[in-house]
């Protein structure tokens, strides 16, 4: 037995791409963004509990917030965020950083997308897809009479869920055709679980046990493209 | 090896066995040599469309019991040539089919023909189950109207998941679509689904569409395949899909209504 593992290789290396929650800070007063962390950080603690983040510095190179970054690190720590790195930022700002102990990222190439970028990252449960494995991938149609359950995490359906046919996921449920069937998502309690599809016309949905049936869904959204979230008691079902 | 075609519909009384027959029939006129098995035992209809109720000896359950050999249960088709049919049993049931029997009679039939066409009864039983279980394409006979369409569907997931190219990891069975019935007016009336919401809900390529036609009920009347009536609008729509299946592009047909004469437009109508 320890004969066969002093052959095998003990360190691999190798490049992933992971999705990372960054965080933009926007104001160059420590005190100023504490009091913002406090606030998103009490909205869905659960959320944000061991959450990597990079820090975006991009809006306040200029400012001398550097100084205070190994306070701010602290800070994100405190909040049981994880700082793994910071993004933009001149020379003083690198070397803060790494006196810090955080890495440095590349500067991001198209700011423009920025805006949506930080809503994404504080808003989207679906940020929090860092470090779990890819969800199920079902490229066949599902038809009437068959049933797919994506255990543990998302499930993407890249054809139609037919009438009669069921599709279930621990996670969000993305189905880019039509969906005719019942989709469940969060079946296990996640009530950040989302259903996303590219026409509802759906028999039932249903995010962590509460449901809606086809009869009580406004008629205007049938056909069209929608996202379906959990909304305290009741689902919510708009147009994308 | 011949190609072993399922056509199958899960509903009944959709045209299964009328599509069996013209898709058979044309077939072997193609030049095929083409055998037909009825799969709906205890219900036999296909030696009646066919017109050769009166020569059934043996059939097919009597071949699965070797009770009589193949040869002597085959009938051959008088107007085409190339042309065979293996009757079901009336007297018996479903439960009369076995897979390993089944198997047998398919591996047999193989070795002499070029296209083995399953006709499946309706459901998806035991009988159903079998008639698609060796399917290497299948023919999905449907209705425009959204009971057939379901049940279709249904099919196709069991295409999909419980037949033998699925159970040995093999390429899927190939999957068409042909609709049958068909009525434009109806359709623009709404009271029919157009071809394309029925495509648009199964997602398979469309083999045909057959126009709902006076044409296919005489033609069963009188035991011939509606095929064989060539200048019946079915008749030609099957030839079209026969076409098709062999590789043919041809345009689809029959979809739109009738242009107005000059009377019916001044009349409306």
């Amino acid at each position: 037995m320890a004969g066969a593992e002093a052959v095998k290789p003990v360190l691999e290396l190798k490049g992933r791409m992971m999705t990372l929650t960054v965080l933009r800070l926007l104001d160059p007063s420590v005190e100023v963004l504490a009091r913002e962390l406090d606030r998103r950080v009490q909205e869905a603690p659960e959320f944000f509990r061991f959450l990597p983040v990079i820090l975006d510095v991009e809006a306040v190179a200029e400012s001398d917030l550097y100084l205070d970054l190994p306070g701010l690190a602290g800070l994100l720590q405190a909040r049981q965020f994880v700082p793994v790195g910071i993004r933009g930022g001149g020379e003083d700002w690198r070397e803060a950083a790494t006196a810090a102990g955080l890495a440095v990222f590349p500067a991001e190439r198209d700011s423009g997308g920025g805006e949506n970028r930080r809503r994404a990252a504080t808003e989207e449960p679906a940020a929090r897809a860092v470090a779990t494995e890819a969800g199920m991938v079902v490229t066949q149609p599902v038809r009437s009479g068959q049933q797919i359950y994506a255990r543990g995490g998302d499930l993407v359906v890249m054809s139609a869920v037919s009438p009669g046919a069921e599709v279930l996921a621990d996670g969000h449920i993305h189905i880019y055709g039509s969906l005719g069937g019942r989709a469940l998502a969060g079946v296990r309690g996640d009530t950040s679980a989302r259903i996303f599809c590219q026409a509802f016309r759906a028999e039932l949905v249903s995010i962590n046990g509460t449901y809606s049936v086809s009869e009580q869904f406004e008629e205007a959204l049938r056909g069209e493209a929608v996202q379906i979230a959990l909304n305290g008691d009741s689902l919510d079902i708009r147009a994308l | 090896m011949a190609k072993i075609v399922v056509v199958t519909s899960g509903k009944g009384g959709v045209g299964k066995t009328t599509t069996s027959a013209a898709i058979g029939a044309g077939l072997a006129k193609a030049g095929h040599r083409t055998v037909l098995v009825d799969f709906d035992v205890g219900l036999r209809n296909l030696d009646l469309i066919m017109g050769c109720e009166r020569r059934v000896v043996y059939d097919f359950i009597n071949v699965i019991h070797e009770e009589a050999s193949l040869n002597q249960a085959l009938i051959r088709d008088k107007r085409v040539d190339n042309l065979f049919i293996l009757a079901a049993s009336q007297t018996r049931d479903k439960d009369a089919l076995t897979e390993d029997g089944v198997e047998r009679v398919l591996t047999e039939l193989s070795r002499d023909f070029d296209y083995i066409i399953c006709d499946s009864p309706a459901g998806i039983e035991r009988g159903a189950l079998l008639a698609m279980y060796f399917a290497d394409e299948a023919i999905i006979v449907t209705n425009p109207e959204v009971s057939s369409v379901r049940d279709s569907d249904r099919v196709l997931g069991i295409l999909a998941s419980k037949t033998r190219r699925a159970a040995n990891g093999e390429p899927p069975v190939r999957e068409q679509l042909l609709l049958t019935r068909y009525s434009p007016l109806r359709v623009q009336k709404g009271e029919m689904l157009s071809v394309e919401d029925v495509k648009e809900i199964l997602a398979i390529d469309l083999l045909g569409v057959i126009p709902e036609s006076q044409a296919v009920l005489n033609a069963s009347n009188a035991g011939v395949p509606v095929i064989l009536e060539e200048e019946s609008d079915a008749g030609q729509a099957y030839q079209d899909a026969v076409a098709r299946f062999l590789g043919e592009e041809r345009p689809h047909r029959f979809l739109q209504l009738e242009k107005k004469g000059l009377f019916g437009r001044l009349f409306g109508g």
